[in-house]
């Protein structure tokens, strides 16, 4: 931004606004961004690390509140344990494979999207499920 | 000397109103200082409106502009209605760990009672969004479609349970970095002091091992300050683009 260069041509000018125009539009990726990068992997790891444990919070509370609600005791906690194990497991899975963390991704027709969310280059790899062809399935 | 002693709760303006308890505490004070300091950053900084921004103009600025990049990526084009949302919720977060990092100053995302209801606040306007967009057709986010039927009593148990750790996810990682990391630099603070308080001048002399450990662990929690701000807002994003697009 320095004064001694020349101005700016009006082509040019013209081709940075289309730019800046492109990076608001839907689909496309945008441009490069130092600060984005900054702790990809490390969020990463936190944002996996408590998944378990939360799920297995809910699943086991659930279990007792029912339990003492129906006076079910231990039926209730058992079942609700393994139910909860589960959706640890699931969430963990969804977290580390970029499908996002929702309940019920329908993903069933077509299959698990190209592994590009394992390979880490992508944030979460959620690029790769912008490409799913059914969106409003 | 008590590690855990930085995380008391006291009352600065005793208020019981009809038996409860609503006293103006540390942690209130905390966040409205945080409150008073977004604000002022905002106000201040957009009223120059250079061309060429100052200190406190780039400052908000470019707080705004990597919110928006965050939701823009995570949450989908259709998601610009809700950029204040992420917003305020980042920079509360971002305000209330970075505060926390002033010797004596109070952290309040070091309550778990704190997160959750950030996080409760999260759960409800996603949850609250996807009926207002979708309707009953929300609750088809329970069976992943193409799955078989017979697996359904076990699928949506999981799936119901797995929706509702969101909350708790969100609030036990926040809260749990928060609080073990300043309970780690107070330990490692207390190291120096006992061994000086035993040993003297020797003791002084080794303390000064945790003491740079401590300066390692200052440098790393500030990034943790920043890392969980950003973890919570891009998860709400991710959380926010779901319930636009209900797959």
């Amino acid at each position: 931004m320095g004064d001694d260069k020349p101005p700016h041509s009006l082509e040019e000018l013209e081709a940075r606004l289309r730019k800046a125009r492109e990076r608001g539009k839907p689909g496309s990726s945008g441009g490069p961004k130092v600060s984005d990068t900054s702790g990809h992997a490390l969020g990463a790891a936190f944002r996996i690390g408590v998944e378990l444990l939360a799920a297995m919070i809910v699943g086991v509370g659930s279990g007792y509140l029912l339990d003492r609600w129906l006076g079910t005791a231990p039926w209730g906690l058992v079942l609700m344990f393994f139910l909860g194990a589960g959706a640890g497991i699931l969430n963990v899975y969804r977290a580390v494979s970029g499908l996002g963390m929702g309940a019920g991704y329908g993903q069933g027709d077509n299959g698990i999207p190209p592994a590009d969310g394992r390979n880490g280059d992508t944030p979460a790899g959620r690029r790769g499920h912008d490409k799913d062809p059914t969106p409003g399935a | 000397m008590d590690p855990l002693h930085q995380f008391q709760i006291n009352p600065i303006l005793s208020i019981i109103v009809g038996g409860v308890n609503v006293s103006f505490s540390n942690s209130a004070m905390f966040m409205v200082i945080a409150v008073a300091l977004i604000y002022a950053l905002l106000v201040y900084g957009a009223k120059g409106r250079a061309l060429v921004p100052g200190r406190l103009q780039s400052l908000a600025e470019m707080f705004y502009e990597f919110v928006a990049n965050l939701v823009r990526e995570n949450a989908g084009p259709d998601a610009r209605p809700y950029f204040p949302f992420v917003f305020s919720i980042f920079m509360f977060i971002l305000l209330g760990n970075m505060l926390g990092m002033i010797p004596y100053a109070f952290t309040y995302t070091s309550h778990i009672i704190v997160t959750f209801a950030l996080a409760l606040t999260v759960f409800v306007f996603v949850t609250l969004l996807a009926l207002m967009k979708h309707g009953t057709h929300f609750f088809s986010f329970f069976l992943p479609h193409g799955a078989p039927l017979w697996l359904a009593p076990i699928i949506i148990p999981i799936e119901v349970i797995s929706y509702f750790a969101r909350p708790v996810s969100l609030s036990i990682r926040l809260f749990a970095n928060m609080m073990a990391g300043h309970t780690m630099m107070k330990v490692f603070a207390g190291f120096t002091v006992l061994l000086g308080a035993s040993l003297g001048g020797v003791g002084y002399a080794i303390g000064i091992l945790p003491l740079i450990i401590n300066v390692a662990l200052i440098g790393f929690e500030l990034l943790v300050a920043f890392l969980q701000a950003y973890v919570f807002s891009i998860l709400t994003c991710l959380y926010i683009r779901d319930a636009l697009e209900l797959h």
